[in-house]
């Protein structure tokens, strides 16, 4: 059958219609806003007009159906608008008050926990894992439903410092990104090159370009042209697998998780920042990764014991000393965790303060 | 569709490693799935759901690239082919499209029932919201599906997202829509650059990724200046507005203690001081934009008048050569008017043109300016060296500086 409709290059959706009639009558003169409890805000425009907004958790990876049942509560509830937050939450925007609480009821019948906001540990931003990934090390979803399992409290109450972003990822690309806490693969060796396919599926100088540290170089072997790893070199980045995936990186033994702390994209106090690493070498476990998520509590108690109002998990640390850090999650600082990349330097004490 | 079963028929085969992702208190995605198939008998989900249970049992993947398109796009939809199709052949295919949803993700229930109807005709009725760029992720499609079901969407105004090479999605946060702290439209900012961008959106042709995000104040809930090669952050440039009756309030309410030890005590350039027992006076020459105050006090405090939008360059993720933060190139631009959006893409295209024309293969827009030096990058697209570019003028000894160079003084500041 002969195509018909001819491609519209419409780029984004557009949103106006999109909007609640109540945000388009007050966009851009909202004055202030207050959380009357856990996973809820209310906003309140200059006009004296009031919205209601309710935040709930959803499993990311979605269906139609999950899909339809929030479209469903949306034309019950929020006069049939909602949208997605950063962070996979669903938000529904009310100016009537009286819908809130069945609302809340309705969610949480279906299984969305409703929070998310102030001081909670919000839902984890993660990647796609085994899914649907072609260079995955780990799974994305089950990691972050283990997780969330074991944090669900502090997801549903706002009884953190301040608030707390997580993320995992499956690679060493880190698509889940900077957070207070991240979870990312960690290679522990070169890849194993698998010289049968690789001239026939890989660029080779594509590949040998790709590598962040000039250890991959052109050789041959058993006469046909292919590529050789310098060990010594590799940083077991991961970065050639994308080019070429003859340069198998992922293991089920030898590709491991690391736990990264203290990302902070906000501006709020201190500069925003890279999360830096705390702990690496945990196995990859499914289906529920319990020894990440045992180090993942440990490191929230601490904080939640130690931090003061308004300090991110990375102020908090910066505030008692990473080596205070060290002792209040039992986690074993080593060699590894000093950087030895570019820009080193920057992260050595270079002075004589020490903490006793 | 072809490769669905009679209900009846319809059975899903073992899978233990997922089915222990099925207790506990948050929601569990393999119970969605497992409804999904089992209401759809669609087997492609099945075999998606078997062969990630092969996963969870030999800790590998099994997806591999291809190329999967549309009439005339270069991008836009992740192809993805099982590398195990012998053992699991009903999950071969299982290709994902990436739609760029509305600028802050809204949506009406009509609109989203409209996508969910298209997606159960043509797809596996499995979907991402959102992924981590942005998109809305239609995932599971064969090859034969994905242009009659993107012409369905498109007619209802969905285009496809950006993948490899190209500008891709972009993200804003809720900004003017429900947000006080907004100091531009990153919704409209938002639609009009990526409108404008949509060419180079559909078709690779750049060195590698190049993405906006749009963050209406320095909180940057879309996390722009670690995620985005072009980070556009809300600012203001006169005072912090003050609204001294709500400010008592806080006083009378909080107590001065509270307001001593988490407003003034955490200004990062000690810019307010106690002024009596309750009141604060902020002295706005020292202050950074941090957004601290304004959030802890947000009924009495709120970004000046004069508002607009910083441009941050050159942030990204790990590869290749490590994270980098995006760093300050214009600290402020209006950003209300067509004139002022036109000029952020005149300046825009600038960047992106010598990027394109200097960056190496997956090089990212930081990596390049990096390698390529920042006083050869400012001079080729006409930016102005300034300090606020930097947190301190350098500490390195050698540079190579113009020998006709001699300083010209200017009149000390009142």
């Amino acid at each position: 059958m002969s195509r018909e409709w001819k491609t519209v290059e419409s780029g984004p959706h557009t949103y106006r219609e999109l909007l609640h009639p109540v945000i388009v009558k007050n966009y851009g003169q909202w004055k202030y806003h207050t959380r009357p409890r856990p996973g809820v805000l209310r906003h309140v425009a200059n006009s004296g007009d009031v919205i209601y907004t309710v935040r709930a958790g959803t499993h990311r990876q979605v269906t139609i159906d999950i899909v339809r049942r929030l479209c469903d509560l949306a034309d019950r509830y929020s006069d049939g608008h909602l949208r997605w937050t950063v962070r996979n939450n669903v938000e529904f925007m009310t100016p009537n008050e009286a819908n809130v609480a069945p609302l809340i009821k309705e969610l949480e019948a279906l299984g969305h926990p409703v929070g998310g906001t102030g001081n909670s540990i919000s839902a984890i931003a993660h990647t796609q894992g085994w899914l649907h990934c072609d260079i995955p090390a780990t799974d994305a979803s089950g990691v972050v439903k283990s997780m969330m399992d074991a944090l669900f409290d502090d997801f549903v109450k706002e009884e953190m410092p301040n608030r707390v972003r997580m993320s995992t990822s499956c690679c060493e690309i880190n698509c889940g990104g900077q957070a207070d806490i991240a979870v990312v693969v960690q290679h522990t060796r070169p890849p194993r090159i698998n010289h049968e396919i690789l001239k026939n599926i890989c660029e080779m100088p594509s590949t040998v370009a790709r590598c962040p540290v000039a250890a991959i170089r052109p050789t041959t072997v058993n006469g046909q042209p292919s590529l050789m790893v310098v060990e010594e070199k590799c940083i077991f980045c991961g970065a050639c697998f994308g080019a070429c995936p003859a340069m198998e990186i992922n293991h089920p033994e030898y590709s491991k998780l690391a736990v990264w702390v203290g990302g902070k994209n906000s501006n709020a106090r201190t500069r925003p920042a890279n999360m830096k690493l705390v702990c690496h070498g945990l196995p990859n476990n499914p289906p529920r990764w319990p020894e990440v998520t045992e180090v993942v509590k440990r490191i929230l108690g601490a904080y939640k014991k130690g931090g003061r109002e308004w300090e991110r998990l990375g102020e908090w640390a910066d505030r008692i000393g990473w080596k205070r850090f060290f002792e209040e999650t039992g986690l074993p600082f080593d060699k590894y965790m000093i950087d030895n990349y570019r820009h080193a330097r920057v992260s050595f004490n270079q002075s004589a303060h020490v903490r006793f | 569709m072809s490769e669905t079963t009679s209900a009846q028929a319809f059975k899903l085969n073992p899978t233990p490693m997922l089915d222990t992702l099925e207790t506990g208190p948050w929601p569990s995605f393999i119970s969605g799935f497992k409804e999904l198939a089992n209401r759809t008998g669609s087997t492609m989900v099945r075999g998606a759901l078997d062969q990630l249970n092969y996963s969870y049992q030999t800790r590998m993947g099994y997806w591999k690239g291809g190329v999967v398109g549309v009439h005339g796009y270069g991008a836009g939809i992740i192809s993805r082919y099982s590398m195990i199709a012998d053992k699991f052949p009903e999950a071969k295919e299982f290709h994902t499209m990436r739609i760029q949803p509305a600028p802050g993700l809204h949506y009406t229930s009509k609109a989203l029932r409209q996508i969910c109807d298209i997606w159960e005709k043509y797809g596996s009725g499995l979907i991402s919201m959102h992924g981590q760029t942005g998109n809305l992720q239609l995932q599971g499609i064969v090859q034969a599906n994905a242009q009659a079901c993107f012409d369905e969407l498109n007619q209802l105004g969905w285009d496809l997202g950006g993948a490899g090479a190209t500008v891709r999605t972009g993200a804003s946060c809720v900004g003017q829509a429900r947000c006080e702290m907004a100091c531009y439209d990153t919704l409209e900012a938002h639609h009009k650059v990526l409108s404008y961008y949509t060419d180079y959106v559909h078709r690779p042709q750049l060195p590698y990724k190049m993405k906006f995000k749009f963050s209406g104040c320095p909180n940057d809930c879309m996390n722009s200046i670690q995620r985005s090669d072009m980070s556009v952050i809300g600012i203001w440039r006169d005072d912090i507005q003050v609204d001294r009756a709500e400010l008592k309030n806080y006083f009378a309410t909080k107590g001065t203690e509270y307001i001593v030890n988490n407003v003034i005590t955490r200004c990062p350039t000690q810019a307010i001081t106690l002024k009596g027992n309750d009141d604060l006076e902020i002295n706005n020459k020292d202050c950074v934009r941090c957004m601290h105050c304004i959030n802890v006090l947000n009924k009495a405090l709120s970004p000046g008048k004069e508002r607009g939008a910083a441009l941050l360059l050159g942030g990204k993720g790990h590869l290749k050569m490590g994270n980098m933060l995006g760093s300050m190139m214009i600290p402020f631009m209006k950003m209300e008017t067509e004139e002022d959006l036109e000029a952020f893409t005149e300046l825009t295209d600038r960047i992106i043109d010598y990027w394109a024309e200097n960056g190496l293969d997956h090089e990212r827009l930081g990596e390049a300016i990096e390698r390529i030096g920042i006083q050869n990058f400012l001079d080729a697209v006409g930016l102005d060296a300034h300090v606020d570019m930097v947190v301190s003028p350098r500490d390195n000894p050698y540079f190579k500086a113009d020998y006709t160079h001699t300083p010209v003084l200017r009149e000390i500041a009142a």
